[in-house]
């Protein structure tokens, strides 16, 4: 089990950003590709090739470049370069909060893209991504608070080699965490901003504007985003490499499984029990951990 | 010494010469701009003499000044008996014939006999305040210059008084400097009513009858807090015959409880924290230099201020634990509060309460990262929301609305005050910039010491993302074709000021390594001894986002604005065919009309709920920290 860490100690910062920037793209284009098989086979269909979101953004970027503002397409640039950048910060071994907040900087960004086309449809659809933002904001901070408070430390570096099993000391937080990884994966039934499937009743929400290598951008920033929450979910599991792994993939299965399984909520009931969840399961174990001290 | 007493005399001189210069004289404008260099240059050059010595105290004799404050004081209690009794407000001139009384009285009977070592002082912490008050209470006197000519024209039904609107702003820098150099509490006491009155008056400008009301709830409330403060002062001399602000901290816990809480209580009451807040609320009647000024560099710093330097008496006491949640409270109520409104001065008036919870939570729990994040909040938050005030009075008249709702296609309507207005709203909460190193630190400073606190801060965070994004992306919204621009005739005060302030906003950015460097952390260590763990990488990853984003963004905006050609252009989808950019043909051949609108989310955030919430919690905290103190 030491053969991870030990590659992952070997490299400096750079190298493991590097690393990052390289293989998040892959594994995550593949985890879609998972997720929309396993989808086609939960429907009775048979499914895409594991391959084909590869395709599909290649051929995004084939297409014509069609704009409503001509400064659309640079606030999705924002979105990608910081989503990027927080991912690498993340698997660097940075500050936790501070990937926190960078990656809220970017789905700021991604937000005011979806405003600044001033089309209904996108309207809503970034009037209903702040909305879950706000929803799953208290939620991500207060997972770096409960490390914080398990292990002493902030730093990723330091988090992912902790001896003892961190869920045990988080339960409350890990089980809050997968509540908002739904709204964070952007699957029913909380893809009210933007959804992958066709049952979408505001057109396609907050990227209705956005077309060819933009869409393209998104989806791949989607990708980068996707490993660094699974990411996340490593730290908890990160007393033992491989049953880690085993729990992000699993993880992401869950939540796909979800998907299949729920119809859209709507946003009032998305906000309310998100917070709601959030205060009962994450509040009670920062409580608890802090009588523990 | 003689800069101290030059920076507190001089625009008092100044007050005295805008009462007496002609309107509209290039003199007055000469001067105007001339005294703004002076307010900006010295607190400068304060900070260059200053930067290596420790705190510096400065012995005068105080007796002969004291009287002649009391005098004043005398005069201007007799002056606000005068304007309550005129507009019926008897609760205004009890307050104030107690609050006078009780001074007349200690000041005869122990003025005489009192031993005052230090009166004005100077320490980083008021190198830091100074360069607020002067630089950006200076920069809000020009844009006033062109400010309230267009004021006047848009109220005509306003009686013109702006050489006694002038003559009180000036006078309200005054005081602040007083307040900020001074060490003897007395002293102290005097500058802070005086930023009372001056307020209430400014407040009142209008002079109609939602005004005078505003007028009188700041001056109740205020008074009020001055109450406390003679009180704190006056136990405080009975027990340990201390009148002095080092002095004060320096003493004995027992002794220094109650009146460190007497003048905390002042201090929550002026910046405006629940249960207080509606006299903020209230003041947006006033012009919008008046609020920009009472918002961002004078009058609720001023109660931080105060609030930060009488923290160390309270250490860890439940009192101290008292302020801390009213601080967090005040935060969170009012970052929701503010989701559901749309009242652009609204929303900016309850940021600001929130934010000055969160540094009134940050000074009790007085640990060298809170104070440390509460001095960089002090900046941050006194450049940006300047900005933004300025900003929404300019937009007010050239759209006739200050609502939210109303600033569609602001981009293209107003495309350089937007820029300048993103800049101020960036500064406000996004990531890389200002407040958010701040309340990274505080995060950090609450885990370690009440993770209850933290859990408010994310809940909190979480409320102020939302209702700053929803504004930003309602005033950067495009629409294809042509719209007119109205963004011809702002003066060029008013954007001589913006342009600063704008240019403020990024400096301090781009500089907080260098203000944490040189003035804070050496603060740090003179008030705790040992400076906070350095955040030595995150400050510098922060600082690489920020000068990131400040390359990218003018790069991009060029590239995509100018060099990027290959794009097709189109009208958005509306879901029909579309007639012209808001209107499009629907089912059955009809014309329909397209509306963006923000969400309020007022079911769970509107003010007449979370409000009384607000007032009965903190209420009930305050009633604590003074129940605890007394026993």
């Amino acid at each position: 089990m030491n053969t991870i860490y030990g590659v992952y100690q070997l490299m400096s910062m750079p190298e493991r950003m590097l690393v990052f920037l390289v293989l998040a793209p892959l594994v995550g284009g593949f985890l879609s590709g998972i997720d929309r098989k396993l989808s086609a086979r939960l429907q009775g269909r048979y499914g895409p090739p594991l391959r084909q979101p590869f395709f599909d953004v290649l051929k995004l970027f084939q297409k014509e470049r069609i704009v409503v503002n001509k400064f659309q397409n640079f606030s999705i640039v924002l979105f990608f370069l910081f989503t990027l950048f927080s991912g690498a910060l993340f698997f660097a071994g940075a500050d936790l909060l501070l990937v926190v907040f960078s990656l809220a900087l970017a789905g700021t960004f991604f937000v005011l893209g979806g405003f600044a086309v001033g089309s209904p449809y996108s309207h809503l659809g970034a009037e209903r991504e702040v909305l879950q933002m706000v929803a799953y904001e208290p939620m991500v901070i207060l997972l770096a608070v409960g490390m914080y408070q398990a292990t002493g430390s902030f730093k990723v570096a330091e988090l992912v080699q902790q001896q003892q099993p961190l869920i045990l000391y988080l339960p409350g937080i890990f089980a809050g965490f997968l509540y908002i990884l739904t709204i964070k994966f952007r699957k029913s039934p909380f893809d009210l901003s933007m959804s992958h499937h066709a049952h979408q009743e505001i057109v396609r929400g907050i990227t209705t504007e956005f077309s060819g290598p933009a869409l393209g951008l998104i989806e791949i920033t989607h990708w980068y985003e996707n490993v660094l929450l699974l990411g996340m979910v490593y730290l908890f599991f990160g007393f033992n490499p491989w049953v880690a792994l085993v729990v992000s993939v699993a993880v992401y299965l869950f939540e796909v499984f979800i998907d299949m399984n729920y119809a859209r909520f709507k946003w009032q009931l998305t906000f309310a029990s998100s917070w709601i969840f959030t205060a009962v399961a994450g509040i009670s174990n920062i409580i608890v951990l802090s009588l523990m001290k | 010494m003689n800069l101290l007493i030059f920076l507190i005399v001089f625009p008092l001189c100044i007050a005295g010469l805008a009462l007496v210069l002609p309107l509209g004289n290039a003199l007055r404008r000469t001067i105007g701009v001339i005294t703004a260099m002076v307010l900006s240059a010295v607190p400068i050059y304060l900070l260059v003499t200053y930067l290596d010595q420790g705190p510096v105290y400065f012995p005068i004799e105080s007796h002969l000044v004291s009287s002649f404050m009391l005098g004043i004081e005398v005069l201007i209690a007799a002056f606000i008996v005068y304007i309550s009794i005129k507009a019926k407000q008897y609760l205004t001139v009890l307050l104030v014939v107690v609050q006078s009384l009780i001074m007349i009285v200690f000041e005869l009977t122990s003025g005489g006999s009192m031993e005052i070592e230090n009166s004005l002082f100077i320490d980083k912490f008021s190198i830091i305040m100074a360069l607020i008050v002067g630089i950006i209470g200076s920069a809000i006197c020009l844009y006033a210059i062109g400010y309230l000519p267009e004021y006047h024209q848009h109220h005509k039904e306003v009686k013109d008084r702006r050489r006694y609107f002038s003559f009180l702003i000036y006078l309200f820098l005054s005081a602040m400097f007083g307040i900020i150099f001074s060490n003897n509490l007395i002293w102290l006491f005097f500058f802070w009513e005086i930023t009372t009155i001056c307020s209430a008056l400014l407040i009142g400008y209008r002079n109609d009858k939602p005004s005078i009301e505003s007028q009188f709830r700041a001056l109740k409330m205020n008074l009020l807090g001055g109450l406390g403060f003679v009180i704190g002062i006056v136990y405080l001399y009975n027990t340990s015959h201390v009148m002095e602000l080092d002095k004060l901290i320096r003493l004995d816990q027992s002794y220094a409880l109650i009146p460190a809480v007497c003048i905390a209580f002042a201090g929550l009451v002026k910046s405006a924290q629940m249960p207080f807040s509606s006299w903020l609320t209230g003041a947006m009647v006033a012009p919008t230099p008046v609020s920009a000024l009472l918002h961002s560099s004078t009058m609720v710093k001023a109660g931080v201020y105060v609030i930060l330097r009488v923290a160390p008496a309270l250490e860890n006491t439940v009192a101290a634990k008292m302020l801390m949640l009213i601080g967090g409270v005040s935060f969170l109520i009012t970052a929701f509060m503010a989701i559901s409104q749309s009242n652009a001065k609204k929303v900016l008036a309850y940021s600001t309460i929130s934010n000055l919870g969160l540094i009134v939570a940050c000074a009790a729990i007085n640990t060298p990262a809170a104070i440390w994040s509460a001095l960089l909040l002090i900046i941050f938050h006194a450049v940006a929301k300047s900005l933004l005030f300025l900003c929404v009075g300019i937009i007010e008249y050239k759209l006739d609305s200050r609502d939210i709702e109303d600033m569609d296609y602001l981009i293209m309507r107003l495309p350089k005050l937007t820029a300048v207005m993103m800049i101020g709203m960036a500064g406000m909460f996004l990531a890389p910039f200002g407040m958010i190193i701040s309340k990274f630190v505080t995060l950090k400073a609450f885990i370690d010491t009440n993770p209850g606190m933290a859990i408010i801060l994310a809940y909190g965070s979480a409320a102020t993302l939302f209702f700053w994004t929803k504004w930003m992306g309602k005033i950067i919204s495009v629409r294809h074709g042509e719209t007119e621009v109205v963004e011809h005739r702002v003066s060029r005060w008013e954007w001589f000021t913006l342009d600063i302030l704008a240019a403020c906003t990024v400096l301090v950015c781009l500089a907080f390594p260098l203000i944490a460097s040189g003035l804070i952390n050496p603060y740090i260590t003179e008030v705790f001894g040992n400076v906070p763990p350095p955040e030595g990488f995150n400050m510098m990853v922060t600082f690489a986002m920020m000068v990131g984003l400040l390359i990218l963004l003018p790069l991009g905006i060029f590239f995509f604005g100018y060099v990027n050609k290959n794009y097709k252009r189109v009208g958005t989808y509306l879901g029909g065919a579309n007639l012209s950019e808001v209107t499009f043909e629907g089912a059955m051949a009809s014309t329909q009309t397209i509306r963006l609108k923000n969400y309020y989310l007022k079911k769970y955030f509107g003010e007449d709920r979370l409000f009384n919430v607000g007032v009965l919690v903190s209420l009930t905290l305050l009633c604590v920290m003074f129940g605890v103190a007394f026993i």
